[in-house]
């Protein structure tokens, strides 16, 4: 067995688990944070995409075991004082979503995306970054929107703060 | 997934202490651990290599890259200093799988794997790259053996990745749209001494392989249209549900062509 001690969305956690448990399991199950999904659980879909010390992963491809000591950031650990994170928000402004199903692990790639190309990011771009995210009712045409629209806003925001 | 003992050396001899028979190395394991999800693999042990610090890093001295072998293809990727003197390599690791397995993925462990959907070993190859071990340095041609097959022994880690950058290089693929693996991936580079390497990856029923063939076409004319004239054998290339070799075959040659007009 493995003892974990991470840190998750800020908080300190620790838990028992078998060395074979998956990251994704150890979030949903043993915390309880089920807002990261198993989609297709051969690491093609990115349902299960979370921030492993601040990159994006996909989680059922990693141990919990690997990830201990990690810093890990979960869908649910964007928001702040009941405020929807920019990417959040457009995904809901641009209605990128349909079931939702995709949802959060679009979102984490999203904001994975924006901050490696410093919120710099054009359709053809975010196209290709979405590479390993599926989605099966909307098409891409809203979530592409969605992203791009959060861009320009935390550029936007960026901007105004380093002045 | 098997049950299986999760193990984290900070050293490589402490890593290699750890392995046996039934044990396997873990680097970035985004071949791996879905391959033991599938069952395909059940090692007893995982020895994991991420927090070994002699397997990490990027130097460029010169024309002299040298490759940690824990390095994640998104680092590969970005690096500004193997850009400045081999763009075609990091534009590779740049398009392996998606950003997210880019961010765990390693050049270790996809060489020590040696899928021959994978893309570094055609560039290795054509680059004439050495692959340092915890016990010896090999050649690229020494190290790939055939399909999923290396010259490491039991036990045996990659610990480095080194070559001599060239003055031009270039890689296009044609990606199964499914898998994201090459379905052909073409790298070719050419020296200063004006010598060229060509290395092909997905198409090889053994692995990744040279094409002397385009060798010798691009060593006097190093330009698309030297590649026009000549056809690929399809003898020895892979057929699946995908592509027949005879469509490899003429992938090759295509992408040939791209790779060549990226090399510029």
């Amino acid at each position: 067995m493995a003892e974990i001690t991470m840190t998750v969305n800020g908080r300190t956690v620790s838990g028992t688990c078998e060395d074979r448990t998956l990251l994704v399991q150890f979030i949903r199950e043993n915390q309880g944070l089920t807002g990261t999904h198993v989609g297709c659980d051969t690491s093609q879909c990115g349902a299960c995409v979370v921030h492993v010390d601040g990159k994006a992963v996909k989680s059922c491809t990693m141990l919990a075991a690997q990830a201990n000591g990690s810093e890990v950031t979960t869908i649910e650990g964007l928001a702040s004082g009941g405020e929807l994170h920019p990417v959040q928000a457009a995904f809901r402004e641009h209605h990128g979503l349909q079931c939702g199903f995709c949802t959060p692990g679009m979102i984490m790639t999203a904001v994975d995306m924006i901050r490696r190309h410093d919120g710099q990011l054009d359709e053809h771009t975010v196209r290709s970054e979405l590479d390993g995210n599926i989605c099966r009712c909307t098409g891409y045409h809203n979530i592409v929107k969605a992203i791009l629209a959060a861009a320009e806003e935390m550029g936007g925001s960026a901007k105004v703060a380093a002045e | 997934m098997y049950a299986t003992t999760y193990h984290r050396p900070a050293s490589v001899d402490e890593a290699v202490k750890l392995a046996s028979e039934e044990a396997k190395y873990l680097s970035g394991g985004q071949t791996l651990l879905p391959t033991m999800k599938q069952r395909l693999a059940a090692p007893s042990d995982l020895i994991d290599l991420r927090h070994i610090d002699a397997l990490k890093g990027i130097s460029v001295d010169g024309k002299h890259v040298r490759i940690g072998a824990a390095c994640t293809h998104n680092e590969i990727a970005n690096s500004d200093a193997i850009s400045a003197v081999c763009p075609g390599f990091t534009y590779l690791a740049g398009h392996i799988g998606d950003p997210a397995v880019r961010h765990m993925g390693t050049i270790g462990g996809s060489i020590a794997n040696n899928d021959p959907a994978a893309d570094y070993p055609a560039a290795l190859l054509a680059l004439g790259a050495t692959i340092t071990t915890n016990s010896r340095t090999l050649s690229a041609e020494e190290f790939f053996t055939g399909m999923f097959e290396t010259a490491l022994e039991e036990g045996e880690m990659v610990t480095a990745v080194e070559f001599d950058a060239p003055e031009k290089s270039g890689y296009a693929k044609f990606r199964n749209p499914a898998s994201r693996y090459a379905m052909t991936g073409v790298f070719v580079c050419k020296g200063a001494d004006g010598s060229v390497g060509v290395g092909v990856a997905g198409a090889g029923a053994d692995g990744a392989f040279r094409s002397p063939e385009m060798e010798s076409a691009l060593a006097s004319n190093f330009a698309a249209s030297a590649l026009e004239g000549i056809s690929i054998d399809p003898s020895g290339l892979m057929t699946d549900m995908h592509a027949s070799a005879e469509y490899r075959a003429n992938l090759i040659k295509v992408m040939g062509k791209r790779a060549v007009e990226q090399a510029g």
